[in-house]
């Protein structure tokens, strides 16, 4: 039980206000006001191209890098905004996490491609990083099979492996919440189980949002699930957001009844 | 296929014209000698080019040292930082600097960097520096466009994966991309070296030209290819045998450095 006296998974992480997000002249989104909820899962699906990826990518304002980006509304980690102009956006990258859709490890050994984020964030005790890079791998359960490869080229592992060490490189600065954008899709059926395995273990201590395009993937994984859609003027729209059982076995809209048949039956 | 064929031969004719030429001499002062002889005095038959070896590095170390920061910073800034506009202009402009003649760079060295030299910091003027100097200036143009060219084929995903651990955008660039370009890097900074060294003419006019050993780098001296392009229009006999020997050695050296480039950028 938290302070509040919510259990955690009902305290609010991570809450949007009336987020629209304009790229250039392109409405993408349009007021979405949402909360997500600390120690779960949440799953964010829909049709391609409705913002699913654009939404994600507001959480750790990696928006921000597009040039001619307009963000209006407003979105809190913790309670505070992280739009604030005095934020320290690398601050707000490293407590909000990040795993692509491809694995994308760094051209180095294994091990630094767990230690350059700690590093830069102040670590430099070489025990500590050791200790640091351990554990990480064994969260994401590839220790015993790279511990004695540390010092080989990431690049050289199998696209499964390449994805669980970048989770494990995210999880290594100690983020808050962790974003996944379709980060199984490249992968074979075994590493993606492995991965959803990883993502029910570590949702424990994280609140873990995904982008999915599989429904049984956001039904096996997921507590809360997110329905986007564009509206007629061709925006993204949030259109149902409620616990995935729920959404899935009684959806409320009838697009989302819609959408979730079609892709099911 | 001709075309390959023909420039190919022509290459390796140009090879065995000069080994032909100056192989004798080298055979008769000694393969040890040649190199590490300190005299240099055609007339009385003494045919060492050490002091030109130390020449040829010193200034084209000198040459790195100052091309390769500034290239580098140059190619990051086109890559990373410049709007498309400032990129679009910087491009061609770095293109036509390594279309002005060398002369002309020489021209410009001896009218401004070797009197500021000889003014400011002491010494002829013309020296290892001022050599340097130009030399780094006249080498920007391959660094800067290999590098940036090996930065911005780097997969985006680098950069971003470093931004989304909470890196800044100068550790991700530190840290995670300059590693990432680095056999690139490292490619255009041998092809500057092949071409500082190889460099004539510029050289001649700013670098002194005497045969001996350098005792700062305000001194003067003589480099390899400046000794070849100043003697061979009156050298004859074994003279102009050791020239061609000259020509040898750097021959060598500028293969090994392109050899370099080839496999460095190759092994990716
Ligand atoms: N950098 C950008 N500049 C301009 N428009 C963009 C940019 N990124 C995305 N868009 C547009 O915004 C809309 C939403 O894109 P987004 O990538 O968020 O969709 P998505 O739901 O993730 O789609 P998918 O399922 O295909 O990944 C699309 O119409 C897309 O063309
Ligand atoms: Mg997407």
């Amino acid at each position: 039980m938290s302070e509040s006296g919510l259990k955690p998974q009902m305290k609010y992480k991570i809450e949007t206000k009336a987020v629209n997000l304009h790229y250039g002249s392109f409405h993408a989104l349009k007021d979405v006001t949402m909360g997500i909820r600390d120690c779960s899962i949440t799953a964010i699906i829909g049709p391609s191209g409705c913002g699913k990826s654009s939404l994600l990518r507001l959480f750790n304002r990696t928006n921000d890098l597009i040039p001619g980006v307009k963000i209006g509304g407003d979105i809190l980690l913790d309670g505070d905004s992280i739009y604030d102009k005095s934020k320290d956006i690398s601050v707000i990258r490293k407590r909000v996490g990040m795993v692509f859709q491809k694995p994308n490890v760094f051209p180095m050994s294994i091990y630094d491609n767990i230690i350059i984020g700690p590093k830069h964030h102040g670590v430099k005790n070489r025990s500590k990083l050791e200790e640091i890079s351990e554990s990480c791998l064994k969260q994401v359960a590839l220790w015993d099979e790279v511990k004695d490869i540390l010092k080989k080229s990431a690049l050289d592992l199998p696209a499964g492996q390449q994805q669980r060490l970048c989770i494990a490189r995210a999880l290594a600065v100690e983020p808050e919440v962790i974003l996944m954008d379709e980060s199984c899709s490249a992968l074979d059926p075994e590493s993606t189980m492995k991965i959803e395995e990883l993502m029910a273990n570590l949702a424990q201590k994280y609140s873990i949002i995904i982008v999915t395009h599989s429904m049984e993937q956001a039904v096996r994984v997921s507590d809360w699930s997110a329905f986007m859609m564009i509206n007629e003027d061709k925006i993204g729209t949030l259109v149902e957001y409620s616990e995935t059982t729920k959404m899935f076995q009684n959806p409320k809209d009838q697009r989302t009844e819609d959408y979730i048949t079609g892709r099911f039956g | 296929m001709a075309l390959a064929l023909s420039s190919i031969s022509a290459l390796a004719l140009i090879t065995i014209f000069i080994i032909i030429q100056g192989a004798p001499i080298i055979t008769e002062v000694g393969m040890f000698n040649f190199i590490f002889g300190m005299t240099w005095a055609p007339s009385q038959g003494e045919f060492g080019i050490f002091p030109m070896i130390v020449g040829s590095a010193a200034v084209t170390v000198g040459a790195v040292l100052v091309g390769v920061p500034i290239g580098i910073c140059c190619a990051i800034f086109l890559s990373e930082f410049a709007p498309v506009s400032v990129r679009n202009f910087f491009r061609p402009a770095i293109q036509l600097l390594a279309g002005i003649p060398s002369v002309v760079y020489g021209f410009w060295g001896l009218l401004f960097i070797v009197p500021f030299i000889r003014e400011h910091l002491g010494g002829p003027g013309l020296s290892i520096l001022a050599a340097s100097i130009i030399l780094g200036i006249m080498i920007l143009p391959t660094i800067i466009s290999i590098s940036e060219v090996s930065l911005l084929s780097l997969p985006r995903q680098y950069k971003e994966g470093a931004l989304a651990l909470g890196m800044t955008q100068w550790q991700a660039i530190r840290y995670v991309q300059l590693p990432a370009a680095k056999s690139g890097i490292v490619a255009a900074i041998v092809l500057g070296l092949g071409r500082a060294m190889g460099e004539t003419m510029a050289v001649i006019m700013i670098v002194g030209n005497s045969v001996a050993l350098p005792q700062s780098i305000l001194d003067p001296v003589r480099t390899l290819t400046t000794n070849i392009g100043i003697e061979m229009g009156y050298a004859a006999g074994e003279h102009r045998q050791a020239l061609f020997a000259t020509g040898i050695v750097l021959f060598i050296v500028i293969m090994i450095l392109n050899a370099t480039a080839q496999y460095i950028t190759r092994r990716k």
